[in-house]
């Protein structure tokens, strides 16, 4: 294990602004928005003093953060922004074009509920809405790893067989603006970590001319959203090679899912984001009590992990999936990706859907064990949506 | 057309790797209407030329001077903006006397 030597209390937001002073970028366009904002302002503040030699481009919207920034990748430059909630949803429009583009774009996204009503705290029905948009979706539980997958999501980004823009999801307030202890790697090793970017097709080598963005009609659309896919297909493998070079200057071991006391686990509780921490200290409590309970986090939300949860899921008692997102009128995402993977499982587990903390409301370890004793009790119901913290 | 690639084949993100390729692509293949270049009444004044979205008018350079040589109908689509700016052509001019008139594609189908 490498030897600790930058270990600081800082917030998620210091922590990633901090990966992209490491990353030091060619170009960041950002508009501030909470709780985004302390990401971007920590950055620009690198720059200002000038510990990164960024060109940042402070723009009048996030459409417009979204658009410069794809314009900056497809000029071969390594290029990055950050976002939540709102800002994200303004993006839309471009972030499938970054995607469709192949352009390996690195955002960190502070989670936050969309409105309306107002609101500006933590929820997951930003990202959710881009979950189809070609991106690829990182989840963090805390600072450390923000900072960690912010570094990673530059190499998996830009590698060869990938060519996507990666989202680096932290949860807005919980992560972004509290204070955690997080162990930094030196400068020098995040640097030669990151590499140099690798570019493909850039625009302004003009010895190469190339045209982004024509028109793509029915003779060649279907062909390009092929390879999107293909791309895709490719990230696991991508992710597992770029886990164990982060492990090698780290000491901290990734994979497409975090089990925490899975292996003998009859109920199994399934959540992303910081509340996977909650859910750890109380799967803590509940084995004291003789419970055999565990929790898998997906570190890795797009592409979707399905066979590493079916392989994992099958043949345990029940399943309890944790939303902090509604999806009206459906099921909600994660729980519906985690039902329909567990369709081909040999031994089909209960299952449950419970959606919480929506709009930043609060999720304790009495809503967490009231969901785990549904499924002691046997009292789960496929079919069934039901809330954690909600007042009837 | 060119022949139509696969997935496979193609590079990533609709990216197009090199310059001129709008040449392989036959918008003439669209045309339901076909301008007809009547030489004898045309003045030469290279209206069409100018107008031409498609740089379907063909040209020759005589004496210093350009001529109207008739059509590329590789990528004319037929739009008839030629017929529509051409002086020597217009709705007082009987059919003979016009420099371009336009004629249903089905008239030259074999």
């Amino acid at each position: 294990m490498p030897e600790v030597k930058n270990r600081q209390a800082v917030t998620g937001a210091q922590a990633v602004a901090n990966a992209m002073r490491q990353i030091n970028p060619d170009v960041v366009a950002a508009y501030p928005i909470t709780p985004q904002t302390p990401i971007v302002e920590y950055f620009a503040q690198y720059v200002a003093d000038g510990l990164a030699d960024t060109e940042m481009i402070p723009v009048e919207s996030e459409h417009s953060a979204m658009s410069a920034v794809v314009g900056a990748a497809a000029s071969g430059a390594r290029a990055m922004t950050a976002t939540a909630a709102n800002g994200l949803a303004l993006m839309h429009e471009i972030v499938y074009i970054a995607a469709s583009l192949r352009l390996p774009i690195v955002m960190p996204v502070a989670n936050r509920a969309l409105s309306g009503p107002i609101n500006i705290h933590c929820d997951h029905s930003d990202a959710m809405a881009e979950r189809d948009s070609g991106w690829i979706q990182l989840w963090a539980e805390n600072a450390q790893e923000a900072y960690d997958f912010t570094l990673m999501a530059i190499k998996i980004g830009e590698h060869e067989d990938v060519r996507l823009p990666v989202m680096v999801n932290l949860d807005g307030f919980i992560i972004s603006h509290g204070v955690e202890v997080v162990d930094f790697i030196d400068d020098e090793a995040a640097k030669k970590f990151v590499g140099k970017p690798i570019v493909k097709y850039p625009l302004l080598d003009l010895n190469n001319p190339v045209t982004y963005g024509p028109l793509d009609l029915y003779d060649y659309y279907f062909e390009h959203k092929r390879q999107q896919i293909e791309a895709m297909k490719h990230v696991k493998h991508v992710f597992k090679q770029v886990a164990k070079e982060f492990e090698k200057i780290s000491g901290r071991k990734y994979d497409i899912i975090e089990k925490y006391k899975t292996d003998d686990a009859e109920y199994i509780m399934i959540a992303l984001g910081s509340t996977a921490g909650t859910i750890k200290y109380t799967v803590d409590l509940l084995r004291e009590e003789g419970h055999k309970v565990g929790l898998v986090k997906p570190w890795v939300f797009r592409p979707f992990p399905k066979e590493e949860l079916q392989e994992i899921l099958n043949g345990r008692k029940a399943v309890i999936v944790l939303d902090r997102a509604a999806s009206f009128g459906a099921e909600a995402p994660l729980y519906e990706a985690v039902k329909s993977a567990l369709y081909e499982a040999a031994v089909r587990p209960q299952i449950g859907s419970y959606v919480y903390g929506l709009g930043g409301r609060d999720i304790k370890v009495e809503d967490i064990r009231k969901a785990f004793e549904d499924a002691f009790e046997g009292n789960l119901i496929a079919d069934e949506e039901r809330y954690l913290g909600l007042r009837e | 057309m060119p022949e139509l690639k696969g997935w496979k084949e193609v590079p990533i993100g609709g990216i197009i790797d090199k310059p001129a390729t709008a040449k392989e692509y036959k918008t003439g293949t669209w045309r339901v209407i076909r301008p007809v270049h009547q030489i004898e009444n045309c003045i030469h004044c290279m209206m069409c030329w100018l107008y031409c979205p498609d740089q379907a008018i063909v040209i020759e350079i005589v004496d210093g001077k350009p001529k109207m040589k008739g059509y590329n109908y590789d990528y004319c689509k037929g739009c008839g903006l030629c017929a529509n700016v051409c002086p020597k052509t217009n709705d007082k001019l009987p059919v003979d006397k016009r420099a371009i008139i336009m004629k249903p594609e089905t008239e030259f189908q074999e």
